[in-house]
Formats: C-alpha cells, structure tokens, sequence
C-alpha cells in the first residue's frame, strides 16, 4: 500500500483490450464496477478499456476479505461481464482477467507498449469468431435403473440364486452390482464425452476444457462429464450447433452456452514466435 | 469464516440454486480461469485471483462436509479425469 498516486486512492480496473477502430471502440454511457463510467487509454492503435475504482475496497487487504463473500464476486463478475460483452458485440476483444487493477493510466499504456504485439496477436485470433460453452452430463441413476431384482415375484430368472442368500447377503450383492453399474455407466459416459469434445474440436478453431462444476454451485446433482469451451468461425456456428445431436440420442445430456467474448482463448503467446496453427488435435 | 459457513449453509438448504447462479457458475469459469493475465505495476497482482479460487473452493468444501449425500463416485472420477 505504499505509493497512493495523483488519484486520491483511486485505482485503474482494466477490462479488456480492444483495437483502436475509431469511434467504433467507444461506448457511449457504458459503465462498469461500481457504476463507474468506462473510458479508453489509447496507445499505438489498442485501446485498453477502464473505470476507476477505490482502492480502500479494491486494495488488496479489502480484496482479501471480499474474496470470501460469493455475493461480493458476483457482483464484481457481473459488471466486468457487461464491460466484455458490450465490447465483444461490437469489436475483436481481448478480455482481461478478472480484478486486473492499476495504480494508474501510465502503466496501462506501459502494458499496452510492451505487450503490443501480443494483444494484436490475440485479438486476430478471436476476430470473426465466438466463444461457445458446451455442459454435457449424464444421470447417475440411470445405472440405479436395474436395482438387482426387486421383492416382487417378477424377477424369475434371478430368484433361484437369490432365494438362497440371507437378505443381508442379498442386499451386498445389489449394492456390489449397483456400485459396479455406476463405475461402468461413468467410464461410459467419459468416453462418449472424449468423442463429443474431439467431434466440436473438428470444427472449431480451437478448443478448452474447464473443470466440471461443483454440482452445488451448478445446482445441477447429474454427472458433468465435459466443460468444454470452442472457438468457432462466424460461418461455422449451425455447424458446430449440429454436433451435439448425435450424442444426445446416445443419452447425454448436452448443453450448449452462449455466445460469450473469447474468455477462454485469451492467453497471449509465449516470448518465442508463436504462429503454430491451433488446428492439431492429439 | 462465519460468511463462509453461512454461505454453504445456505446452499446446502437450496439445494437447487436459482437460474441466475448457475450462469454466474459458467461465468466464473471463464473469468477466473480466462482473460489475459498481465503482470507488472499493478495495485493487484493477478495472484490474488488464486485467492477466489481457493476460497470459492473453501466454500464448497464446507457445503459437502453439511451434506454427505453426494455422489462419492462421481467425485472421485472426475478427480482422475485428464483435464488438459
């Protein structure tokens, strides 16, 4: 907390890098966190797009605690998102890590000078193209759809060798079958998951995968067997919409989000010359 | 801490969130796992987003440890599924 700059405890949120497209890059009444009103550093021909924020909430001791607070990241998630959106509507966008705060205007030009040739990097790499999320899960109980033989007379064909057992012993045999079923369905159900992602992978430009949510923060109880995110051509969209039907005639449960801005294809090339083609798959 | 267990009290007893969280769960999946990390002259390093990770995932523990009705297979799989 040492230099407290010209701005009176204010610091610079960085939201996103946009090229400089003339009046196409500035939004009229766009706001960000706090309601703040975001305004554009311009250097060689990028934009960097900003707001001002307190720093007696953005500093980093006030960070601390607020990163306990899931409603505090929500909201703060929510505006950046709008910032993104808005922008990435309209113009090419790099995105920018969530809470990216500077002391002031000069080191985000600093940033824009020297990290020059890889935002222009990046943001011809999302140019023309969307990222698109793809959730698939699976039901678990569907491997409880054969629950070993119920107390009714209608299983005949297992009822000799069930009759014999002890209930006690019936019932670890159901719970070895039923346990054996659901390890069976998952490896099932990550494999046809392995074969939905590398179908999408074929048409997009390129690919990621996030963790599987945590069905309490997803509020979904089913197995998430892919997170995937794709980067795909403006012209290939119905195509890549296509991809999933197959699938969900196989059972899974395929949903697909957005559009949203290339969030996930933002990372900047390493140092070396990175011009390898996104294209090979393993 | 206290916000902490509140919190995954909360989420225990909901059970099934509402629509909106569940987009706000795919936007954190973006914008603490995307987005250009920049370093350098910052008020806030970029390491500190590790922070809302560990967090959130501090949270989540303690809802599991409320609620034990979990799918433990299913947990356990994904842990050894090969995320690249």
């Amino acid at each position: 907390m040492g230099e407290r700059d010209d701005h009176g405890g204010q610091g610079v949120y960085l939201y996103a890098v946009t090229g400089d497209l003339g009046e196409d890059g500035r939004r009229e009444g766009l706001t960000g966190i706090l309601g703040a009103p975001v305004q554009v550093i311009g250097h060689r021909g990028l934009l960097a797009h900003v707001s001002r924020v307190p720093l007696d909430r953005f500093g980093e001791e006030p960070l601390r605690r607020h990163l306990e607070d899931l409603d505090w990241i929500e909201g703060v998630a929510r505006a950046h998102h709008h910032v993104v959106e808005t922008l990435a509507e309209a113009v090419p966008t790099a995105p920018v890590r969530l809470v990216t705060v500077y002391s002031g205007e000069e080191q985000v030009r600093g940033l824009l000078d020297r990290r020059h040739a890889d935002f222009a990097a990046v943001l011809a790499r999302v140019a023309g193209r969307r990222e698109w999320g793809v959730k698939a899960y699976v039901k678990p109980d569907a491997a409880a759809l054969e629950p070993g033989g119920g107390p009714t007379g209608g299983s005949a064909a297992g009822a000799a060798g069930a009759a014999a057992d002890s209930p006690g012993t019936a019932y670890l045999r159901r719970r070895k079958a039923s346990l054996r079923s659901r390890q069976d369905l998952w490896r099932a159900a990550a494999e046809r998951a392995e074969r939905l992602h590398a179908a999408l992978e074929t048409v997009a430009v390129a690919a990621r995968r996030h963790r599987p949510q945590d069905p309490r923060l997803s509020g979904r109880t089913d197995w998430m067997v892919l997170n995937g995110a794709y980067l795909v051509d403006a012209g290939r969209e119905e195509e890549f919409a296509a991809v999933p039907a197959s699938f969900r005639e196989e059972g899974i449960d395929v949903e697909i989000t957005g559009p949203w801005a290339p969030y996930s294809f933002t990372e900047l090339p390493a140092e070396t010359h990175g011009d390898v083609p996104p294209e090979a798959s393993p | 801490m206290t916000v902490e267990s509140g919190r995954g009290a909360a989420l225990a007893a909901e059970g099934r969130l509402p629509a909106e969280r569940v987009a706000l769960v795919d936007l954190l999946d973006r914008l603490l796992a995307g987005g250009v990390v920049v370093a350098g002259d910052l008020v806030l390093s970029i390491a500190d987003i590790d922070l809302v990770r560990i967090s959130l995932r501090a949270l989540i523990a303690s809802v599991r440890e409320a609620d034990v009705v979990g799918p433990e297979l299913g947990y356990e799989e994904r842990e050894h599924e090969p995320y690249g």
